[in-house]
């Protein structure tokens, strides 16, 4: 993928839609194995649109939820990363995006989560080439680009002439990947 | 391409509304139907949950309403939409999500009879108080704040006297004051004035008017902007920032971010008061709007040519049209409004309550009948009919004392719009 340069405000679809596209491991970092959290939902969301999602969080590592086993730490996963979803705030986002850059190969995205953002952090994978998306959900914007988010009332943003795609269980919306 | 680049035209014809993924049907489906099936008690149990995307019922969606939802949502530029029966079971929602019993909000005393008469009798049932006041004057918002004071409630264009809110300011009054600024924009419609961008929180419209427009179809719209934060003022809005217990303590402002004021109109709202919007009226309107911008741009055409023609008319005492070079709402109508001031609007005959009723009975092509934004034009008496559960000050604040005829013009030729007024002032 090319590598984009924004001031992290707005996005283009494109851009988001070949994220999403690309991607197929996903490491969630805080996700919650509790099923009204949003990092539950997200979790459950990215495993069944088919992404090989592995969970990070060092207080259930070992457990699993939704057959996937938690991992304590990036670096305890145990196949190259695709995609960092960064679910902590404040603080703790240097330290994930450091650790995230400590890995081998590198992560193609750093994405940070609807709320987060972290100008500084996101300049560091930047330089080293890693694209970056702060301040969005992955679920709400698979969501606008399959389609999906239109049928609880949203503004996908998106305008399209072509038939939408069902993913190959025939249940959810699919981006066709 | 992102739509954000694509005209007010194109969205009002494709926006929410690609062809349906089942059969490819390219307009949209009037999906009749009450119920979806599940694929299984764990597909169920996701969908009631609300951990994944999905119809269960249409009580509380359907695919024909969500093709309108999104449209509504892309023409305002807001981040999702809810449909329901009609405007008044909007504003019911809007304000269950906001109130506790005991809070307050702020409303313009120049509002739709119908509006007032529900904040100021059926809400007192909830113990939900109004405060009104001047949207002439936006200090006096300000002045009418206090600690339990959870909204400011306003239209666009006020009905019926067609008088333009200025939104920019009530907006900074409820900014300063930490609450949202909701308006209903059903005059306007988002052709002509698009309150999300003037610094409004929520609108909401009666789809029953103009953008539904051929007087077929009951509705209405909540449209979320997504830039209020529920959860900054801990249990200001405990519906939407605090644990819910109907949903196993899911918190709806941190689950679902930017659309959670839309969210949880639907599935607090809709789901535990009922008024859904029937899939065919959502199938109407939608058929409505895909013509939008033609409609509203001949109605406002039609109607300056109307109000001019009455402003010299030697039976009329005077004329309310912010259309109008020298009405005093003119200049307001040029910033938020600018491509025309409506289709509804107010006169006054020097033959008063009589003369009123004279013209309204004359009328041979003008329908004497309390609606507003149809293809016909309409005609009524609001001091007997719209307004009449208002007292006599509350009439005059509202612009409908009892010389006043509000007329909604239609679509006909203008020209023939004038001779019955003509004939029916003369006859």
């Amino acid at each position: 993928m090319t590598k984009h340069r924004f001031d992290h405000n707005r996005y283009s679809p494109s851009y988001i839609r070949g994220i999403l596209r690309d991607a197929k491991t996903i490491a969630i970092v805080g996700a919650s194995a509790n099923d009204v959290r949003p990092s539950f939902f997200v979790l459950k969301y990215l495993i069944e649109k088919g992404y090989e999602v592995y969970p990070i969080n060092p207080s259930m590592a070992g457990k699993s939820a939704l057959g996937r086993e938690f991992y304590a730490s990036l670096a305890d996963v145990p196949v190259a990363i695709d995609m960092v979803d960064v679910f902590r705030g404040g603080d703790a986002v240097q330290g994930i995006v450091d650790e995230a850059l400590q890995l081998s190969p590198l992560p193609k995205v750093i994405w940070m989560q609807l709320g987060v953002r972290n100008d500084e952090a996101a300049q560091k994978a930047e330089a080293k080439g890693i694209n970056v998306v702060m301040n969005r959900c992955p679920k709400m914007e698979y969501g606008k680009h399959s389609g999906e988010w239109q049928w609880i009332g949203g503004n996908t943003g998106l305008i399209s002439s072509k038939k939408q795609k069902l993913h190959s269980s025939g249940r959810v919306q699919s981006l066709g990947i | 391409m992102s739509e954000e680049d694509y005209g007010f035209d194109t969205r009002a014809i494709h926006a929410g509304a690609q062809p349906d993924p089942a059969t490819g049907a390219r307009a949209t489906p009037i999906y009749q139907t009450t119920s979806f099936v599940f694929d299984d008690t764990q597909h169920a149990a996701d969908l009631f949950a609300l951990r994944s995307f999905g119809n269960i019922y249409t009580r509380i969606m359907n695919p024909t309403q969500a093709v309108l939802e999104s449209k509504v949502a892309s023409l305002e530029g807001g981040t999702a939409a809810v449909a329901c029966a009609s405007g008044h079971a909007a504003q019911f929602l809007v304000f269950h999500l906001l109130m506790q019993p005991g809070d307050e909000f702020v409303a313009a005393s120049q509002l739709y009879g119908g509006s007032i008469n529900q904040f100021n009798h059926s809400f007192k049932s909830f113990n939900w108080k109004v405060v009104w006041a001047n949207a002439d004057k936006p200090r006096s918002f300000e002045k009418a704040i206090t600690k339990k004071t959870k909204a400011i409630f306003i239209e666009s264009i006020a009905n019926p006297g067609g008088k333009v809110t200025d939104l920019a300011a009530i907006a900074e009054i409820a900014r300063e004051n930490k609450i949202p600024l909701i308006v209903d924009n059903t005059l306007a419609t988002p052709y002509l004035c698009r309150p999300f961008e003037h610094g409004a929180d929520i609108v909401v419209h009666s789809l029953t008017k103009f953008m539904g427009g051929h007087g077929n179809s009951m509705g209405g719209v909540i449209v979320d902007g997504g830039t209020f934060n529920w959860s900054e003022q801990a249990g200001k809005y405990p519906l939407l920032s605090e644990p819910n217990a109907s949903y196993n303590g899911m918190v709806l402002s941190e689950t679902f971010g930017n659309i959670a004021f839309a969210i949880g109109a639907r599935v607090l709202g809709l789901r535990d008061f009922g008024p859904a919007i029937s899939p065919t009226n959502a199938f109407n309107i939608l058929t409505g709007m895909e013509t939008l911008s033609l409609r509203m741009q001949r109605h406002c055409d039609s109607t300056l040519k109307v109000a001019k023609w009455l402003n010299k008319n030697d039976a009329v005492s005077w004329v309310s049209y912010a259309g109008l070079k020298k009405d005093p709402y003119h200049k307001l109508q040029k910033r938020y409004a600018p491509k025309g001031a409506g289709a509804v609007f107010t006169f006054g005959l020097n033959g008063g309550y009589d003369m009123g009723v004279k013209v309204v009975s004359n009328v041979e092509l003008f329908s004497h009948l309390a609606n507003v934004g149809d293809t016909r034009s309409l005609i009524i008496h609001p001091a007997s009919t719209t307004h009449s559960q208002l007292s006599a000050a509350q009439l005059l604040k509202a612009g409908a004392g009892p010389e006043v005829v509000r007329l909604s013009i239609g679509l006909e030729d203008p020209a023939d719009l004038i001779a019955d007024l003509d004939q029916a002032i003369k006859a």
